[in-house]
């Protein structure tokens, strides 16, 4: 069966869209980046670590890591009304979870660094372009890391699993229909945000987890390509 | 490990128990991982990484320079472009200060340069006791990413030094990136601004002194 | 990026007095203007402009609704301006700001007035459907004069958009699939500049360094002379001998950069 299928785009099933990674695209911002899968593309800027307003939020014991993931209005094709929506807030959440555990910010106490992530152009997986793009933006801030994270969406489109969605596919409609697990791995293999809607048996499950493995390998590669080109340049 | 290298985040920098974590590193299973983006270094098995980016850190006995942002009964508020607020309290002049009327000294919005003398828990303490520390009059400000100081600076302040002489100004530089010009006129000040932007934007650079004798010759030709 | 300290304010303000301007440009000159079309491929229409290191883009999205009540035989205009976070350490999360619906108000008079959308043509149904135009703007990265790179690009948005297929059935629009046709404009192209005032000196496209210490500014939408809308702001006073020679920059100014929006187009 997997040699029969067929993705719209004809690409193999573990096989991503064209990463475009680069760094330093937001010249106000401490740390910047940009990332793309294909046609889904994220920019994320950093700014701090700073006092955290009003003070009531601040956190006296440690750093906070604060994210905020946006979709222009025109990034996809029905228009969206400007502003957050509780899609971009739970989503700017677990944005948060995703990098917490590979950002080491306990020193900067009562301080907070700020992750602005806006979504330019979306064909499926928004949120996992976005958290690649903020690693990339926090490690040019200068910031205290573990590690990169990598992040890519993995499907099951009725009984097949396939690497890094676009939106033709998460609307798939034979069988099973669409089974959308996005996940993000740090740089030691663990794993710091996953999520999933639809219908998968747990040793699918297992095999998506190691199809994100094999992506991340060639996301950090890009991540870290793009790095070094700016750092080279200075 | 033998060259300076660019490094990320979670990259390994050196094996074997041999190395020993510096800044910007951190040890794991017997492997120096760096923990930040910059260049990875090592002298005497000591493995470092100095970042290429990030917000200034203040550090005790850091020459900075900062606005005032607010007035009180016994010093000036200070911003520094930090985190932390900074104070300078009139204990610190090195001179008479009419208690009643601080705020003929320095007033908000005024720039001064001071020393760093403390940071503690309510934030950084500055001092104006040493020679050129004190309130700003004339010139322009302008600012660099604070990583890039030390490059404007130069070995015992050589770099800085020839462009004092290659412009004629007066120049002091902030660890927290903001520098001070002065000159006579403002055609030297933009001169100097350029030559410090050049600077910054070229840091990693072999031999980065030789390159802006190079770079004063061609300017000074135009 | 830092607020202008007081000192580099008065050296801008001498070196103004001497006609010259920090980056070397004459005072009535642009920064580098780049501007790019086609940027994003869900929006009907879209646009880049970079005027130095400030950045927008600005995107035409199109639907169709009800009418207002008061041109029931019309299409609907509407312009949002969001300054992002990320663009700036200055701009907060939050409600928009006064600077964005400002700058989205005067964008959308600009265009509104001088009736550049044509948008009787975008009727399809009186009194019951009728295409509204959505222009929205976004700030990347500002160093000065967001609102010049603003309406910039949101012509050069409109000028590269095409319409969407319409279900006449479902009365519904297709959303991603377009027709050949463009949107209806006039050939009256209203460019909307902006020329500051610093101390006796009149600026345009002025730095972020130049716009914090700028006393007032007029931004008019013109078209080969002829004025369709126009906003004073901040409270500095003009004299009239001033505001006749900022119309003079403005017209002069106003050819070059409908120039360059052309050249963008092709």
């Amino acid at each position: 069966m997997t040699k029969d299928f067929k993705r719209p785009d004809g690409r193999k099933i573990n096989e991503l869209r064209k990463i475009t990674a680069k760094v330093g695209v937001v010249p106000n911002a401490d740390g910047s980046a940009m990332f793309a899968f294909g046609d889904t593309v994220a920019i994320a800027a950093v700014y701090g670590p700073k006092k955290m307003h009003p003070q009531h939020s601040q956190n006296p014991e440690k750093g906070t890591l604060r994210c905020s993931y946006n979709m222009l209005s025109f990034s996809v094709t029905e228009r969206i009304r400007p502003g957050p929506s509780r899609r971009s807030m739970e989503i700017s959440k677990v944005t948060e979870w995703a990098l917490e555990p590979v950002v080491m910010i306990d020193d900067f106490k009562a301080n907070v660094v700020d992750v602005h992530i806006n979504i330019l152009q979306a064909n499926a997986s928004t949120r996992c372009a976005g958290i690649n793009a903020a690693a990339m933006a926090l490690a040019h801030a200068g910031i205290p890391m573990k590690s990169l994270v990598t992040s890519v969406s993995i499907g099951k489109l009725d009984k097949q699993l396939v690497t890094d969605l676009i939106k033709e596919e998460e609307d798939w409609e034979e069988g099973e229909g669409p089974t959308d697990i996005p996940i993000t791995l740090t740089g030691d293999g663990k794993i710091s945000h996953i999520q999933l809607d639809g219908k998968i048996g747990r040793k699918q499950l297992e095999e998506a987890v190691e199809l994100a493995r094999e992506a991340g390998k060639q996301i950090h590669a890009a991540q870290e390509k793009a790095l070094k080109e700016v750092g080279e340049k200075k | 490990m033998t060259d300076r290298k660019i490094v990320i985040p979670g990259e390994v920098i050196a094996k074997g128990d041999d190395y020993l974590p510096g800044e910007g590193t951190e040890k794991r299973n017997g492997e120096i991982f760096s923990i930040k983006f910059g260049l990875a270094e090592e002298t005497n098995k000591l493995v470092k990484v100095i970042p290429l980016s990030g917000v200034y850190q203040p550090r005790r006995g850091n020459v900075v320079i900062g606005k005032v942002e607010n007035v009180t009964f016994n010093g000036w508020v200070v911003d520094l472009k930090t985190a932390d607020s900074a104070f300078l309290s009139i204990m610190e002049i090195p001179r008479y200060v009419d208690k009643e009327d601080l705020g003929s000294v320095m007033d908000i919005g005024d720039m001064l340069v001071a020393k760093i003398y403390s940071i503690n828990k309510r934030g950084i303490d500055l001092t104006f006791k040493l020679k050129g520390l004190g309130k700003l009059e004339g010139g322009m400000i302008i600012h660099i990413n604070p990583n890039k100081v030390p490059r404007v600076i130069g070995k015992e302040g050589s770099m800085v030094s020839l462009i004092k002489d290659e412009t004629g100004c007066q120049i002091t530089v902030g660890q927290n990136g903001f520098i001070w010009i002065k000159g006579n006129k403002i055609e030297d000040e933009l001169f100097a601004k350029k030559a410090i932007l050049y600077i910054a934007e070229h840091s990693l650079i072999h031999g980065l002194t030789d390159e802006m004798k190079n770079w004063f010759d061609k300017e000074k030709g135009k | 990026m830092i607020e202008t300290s007081n000192l580099t304010a008065e050296r801008i303000k001498e070196y103004l007095k001497q006609g010259k301007r920090f980056d070397g440009r004459k005072l009535d000159e642009f920064r580098n203007l780049i501007i790019e079309t086609g940027i994003s491929k869900k929006a009907e229409g879209s646009a880049r402009v970079k005027l130095g290191n400030t950045e927008v883009i600005v995107g035409v999205k199109m639907d169709v609704g009800a009418p207002y009540p008061d041109s029931q035989d019309k299409g609907n205009l509407m312009v949002t301006a969001e300054f992002l976070p990320l663009s700036s350490p200055r701009f907060e999360p939050g409600p928009p700001s006064f600077d964005s619906i400002e700058l989205a108000r005067v964008i959308d008079r600009g265009i509104r007035e001088s009736k550049f959308i044509e948008l009787e043509k975008l009727c399809i149904k009186e009194g019951e459907k009728v295409w509204t135009v959505f222009i929205d703007i976004y700030s990347i990265n500002e160093d000065g004069n967001l609102l010049d790179a603003a309406g910039i690009g949101a012509i050069a948005a409109l000028k590269s958009a095409k319409i969407p297929k319409y279900d006449e059935e479902k009365e519904k629009t297709i959303f991603g699939e377009w027709t050949d046709k463009h949107v209806p404009l006039s050939k009256e192209v209203p460019i909307s500049l902006t020329v500051h005032k610093i101390g006796n000196s009149l600026i345009v496209d002025p730095t972020r360094e130049e716009e914090d210490i700028s006393e007032t500014r007029i931004t008019i939408a013109s078209s080969d002379g002829t004025i369709y809308s126009m906003q004073k702001g901040n409270s500095k006073e003009l004299s009239v001998e001033e505001f006749k020679e900022i119309l003079n920059i403005i017209e002069k100014t106003e050819r070059k950069i409908s120039t360059a929006i052309e050249k963008s187009l092709k």
